[in-house]
């Protein structure tokens, strides 16, 4: 009999487990409700990549991809500052974000074909323009990067970079030894330790990498930029609203600077009576509410972390250690590539 | 001696009672099905809720990827390997290295094993004190902090390839790894290789004789020399009639590099040395604790018979140690190949760092990838396990004997 009653009671938590695993069925969740509901945005974000996203010494995490996240949080939550972010290495950003543990990955990640596609993913913008490059030591005395055949490469596994390294030498006839890492730390010590002759990666990411070296002005940067890399901010498939607005969290960033508004000046022009201010402003019309979010939506974008220029400035341009040039990434007005739907 | 076996029931419905449903027959019977109902239905929802989940976010599954091209290098393969291959490909390339860095990690884990584990119950103060000092520091240190310690002490004392130490100017040591020359086969590596095989299996059979002299007739035969002769004749008598088995190609540096010859990389080095001096301090308390289970009067009897320490230790404790040990060892053995996994930080192109890491990433279908690396591992552990009983059965059926 008393077996028969465990044997009972276990069949009964069997059932229980088996119920709530059918409750959970997948049904279309909101993302938009679920980080209202949590009051926190969970951000995929680098293992700490200086100018992108790394954490400064009192442990706020900083850089363009962060800031995207505190946007993304200011527009949605009135509060930049209600962000959680998950630092991922390259080869476990996609699970993460596949897997609901982010709501949206921010980490210098390229838009390709595959994780647009297969990978389930849908990339919502270009946030910085890059290509990939090669760090080389300067006593090593090499000038192009096809001079590099029968070289060691050191690079970050689950990257783009590893697979454009394999076409490029191929292309170029040359012969080259890979070593792969999972941790961006590693990939750099190991060059540094002459394992490789050679570091590659995004060219923006190997300026970012290099500040990290014990003497970094005896590597060059070679000339040759062998590949495209988009670089920008992705969700998972299947909730277009979501996409959307992290879509035009980073459209609103590149009309702010396009229009003149800062970060110092908005509230200003926000009394403006202009009819494309004030669509853009949401004091006429309710283009923020179409969103999913509220008329003021640009203005809190912009108070918490300024306009695309701004972020770019103060994290990886001029104001910043760094000081990466805009090239490519200034505004189409100025005779760069970034370019910005209408908010209307 | 022998207990009378209890008869069995003789109809067959009772007999079936007892076996489905334990001693609350019937009712258990319906239990049991239930249950297994249950079982069946939770596992159910599972598969099709991961489906409709990946449908739904139309992230792609099947194993269809696995004819893909992976487009990625890799720094050591066993079997010829190049960037249009297919996922499969480097899934096997991981895999092997996986297995070529466990089985290297195993064998010295136990060499060492048992030279610390016996060393630590050595008469000798100072031998005992230094093995006990290896297994406290080793086995409380992280052994990820220590694949990292080995791997970057390896490269830290390595030279360039430019300056690297050179071995009569045949094979060099640098910070790209150890080079040796490359064997190439030619026309005599085929009787070679049978030759040797011949030799090792004469040899084999020369032991067994021997071994059945010594126990049915107590006479001690030697064997060595024409073990010897045949180990070293055969092949040499084989290169005398068809010529050298093999020509080789020497490395040479070539710009930044050595090309052609064979290499082992650091990577290799630092993760299977890191490996095996961490699992020997476990395999050395194994052995100890092993040794201490065999009774006192053993080692006197041997004292006894002139037997020396050595001797004694060797023909008397360790067979019957053994019993205690194997269980145990292959625990280790186990915990040796799944660690090998911690190889993607050091960069060596394991099975997880390969397959379930960069090869994940690019096709992201992790459900399928994982299921296969998981089902890898388990494979690879049930036939360590199964090698180790069939030893653990030979030295229980010799022990008998
Ligand atoms: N854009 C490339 C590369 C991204 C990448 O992971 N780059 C490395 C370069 S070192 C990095 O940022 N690592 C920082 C980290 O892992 O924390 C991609 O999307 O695959």
């Amino acid at each position: 009999m008393k077996r028969s009653a465990l044997a009972a009671s276990m069949f009964m938590t069997v059932l229980l487990a088996a119920g709530s695993a059918a409750a959970q069925a997948p049904k279309a969740t909101s993302t938009l409700d679920v980080v209202k509901n949590r009051g926190m945005l969970s951000c995929g974000v680098s293992q700490g990549l200086p100018g992108f996203s790394a954490p400064d010494d009192k442990g706020n995490w900083t850089g363009i991809d962060v800031d995207i996240c505190r946007a993304i949080a200011a527009a949605i939550l009135n509060d930049p500052t209600k962000v959680r972010f998950v630092p991922l290495s390259a080869k476990d950003r996609f699970t993460s974000l596949q897997s609901s543990d982010i709501d949206v990955l921010s980490r210098n990640t390229t838009w390709t074909l595959s994780r647009d596609t297969s990978v389930g993913l849908n990339f919502t913008g270009i946030t910085y323009y890059d290509g990939q490059g090669f760090l080389v030591a300067k006593a090593k005395n090499v000038n192009s990067a096809l001079e590099l055949s029968n070289a060691t490469v050191c690079v970050q596994t689950g990257t783009t970079n590893e697979q454009n390294v394999a076409d490029y030498f191929k292309a170029n006839k040359m012969k080259y030894e890979i070593v792969a890492f999972s941790s961006a730390d590693e990939t750099l010590k190991t060059y540094e330790s002459g394992r490789c002759d050679v570091f590659t990666s995004d060219v923006s990411q190997i300026v970012a990498e290099r500040t990290k070296l014990a003497q970094p002005d005896a590597h060059a940067i070679l000339p040759e930029v062998i590949s495209k890399e988009p670089l920008g901010p992705l969700v998972r498939h299947g909730d277009d609203q979501w996409f959307d607005i992290v879509k035009w969290t980073l459209f609103a960033m590149l009309n702010a600077e396009e229009l003149g508004i800062t970060q110092k000046n908005v509230d200003e022009m926000a009394k403006s009576d202009k009819p494309e201010l004030k669509r853009v402003f949401g004091t006429d019309g309710n283009l923020g509410e179409q969103l999913g979010l509220t008329k003021d939506w640009v203005i809190r974008i912009v108070k918490a972390v300024g306009n695309y220029g701004e972020t770019f400035d103060r994290n990886v341009g001029e104001n910043s250690k760094l000081k990466i040039a805009r090239g490519w990434n200034k505004l189409y007005t100025q005779g760069g590539l970034q370019y910005a739907p209408p908010i209307r | 001696m022998a207990i009378e076996a209890r008869k069995p029931p003789p109809q067959f419905a009772a007999r079936m009672k007892r076996v489905l449903g334990g001693r609350s027959g019937l009712s258990g019977i319906a239990m049991q099905l239930l249950f297994a109902a249950a079982l069946v239905w939770v596992g159910y929802e599972i598969i099709a809720n991961a489906r409709t989940n990946l449908e739904t976010q139309r992230i792609a599954s099947g194993f269809g990827f696995l004819n893909n091209t992976a487009g990625f290098g890799v720094s050591q393969a066993l079997i010829p390997y190049a960037e249009n291959d297919s996922y499969l490909r480097v899934f096997l390339v991981g895999l092997l290295n996986t297995l070529a860095v466990s089985a290297v990690g195993v064998f010295f884990a136990t060499v060492i094993g048992f030279l610390i584990g016996l060393g630590r119950m050595s008469p000798n103060w100072l031998v005992a004190r230094l093995c006990g000092a290896y297994v406290e520091i080793i086995r409380n240190l992280p052994l990820l902090f220590q694949i990292l310690f080995w791997y970057i002490a390896v490269l830290a004392a390595l030279p360039a390839p430019r300056q690297s130490f050179s071995f009569f100017g045949v094979a060099f040591l640098s910070n790209r790894g150890l080079v040796v020359p490359k064997p190439i086969p030619l026309d005599g590596s085929a009787p070679f290789l049978i030759a040797v095989l011949v030799a090792i299996i004469v040899a084999i059979a020369l032991r067994i004789h021997a071994r059945k002299a010594l126990f049915d007739r107590g006479s001690v035969v030697t064997i060595w020399p024409y073990v010897l002769a045949v180990l070293v004749g055969l092949p040499v008598l084989s290169i005398m009639v068809f010529g050298m088995p093999a020509t080789s190609e020497p490395p040479v540096l070539r710009g930044f590099n050595f090309s052609g010859g064979s290499r082992v990389v650091p990577e290799f080095v630092a993760l299977a040395l890191a490996l095996s001096t961490y699992t020997a301090a476990f395999i050395a308390e194994i052995v100890r604790a092993g040794v201490t289970s065999v009774h006192k009067g053993q080692v006197e009897a041997g004292g006894s018979l002139g037997l020396s320490r050595g001797q004694t230790l060797r023909l008397i404790v360790v067979p019957q140690a053994l019993r205690v040990i194997l269980p145990p060892l292959t625990n280790q053995y186990l915990n040796l190949t799944k660690n090998s996994s911690l190889a993607v930080a050091i960069g060596y192109p394991d099975l997880f760092s390969v397959f379930a890491g960069t090869s994940l990433s690019q096709t992201g279908q992790a459900i399928e990838i994982i299921a296969i690396t998981m089902g890898v591992y388990l494979l690879i552990s049930l036939v360590t396990s199964a090698i180790m009983n069939f030893y653990g059965w030979r030295v229980g059926r010799s022990m008998s004997a």
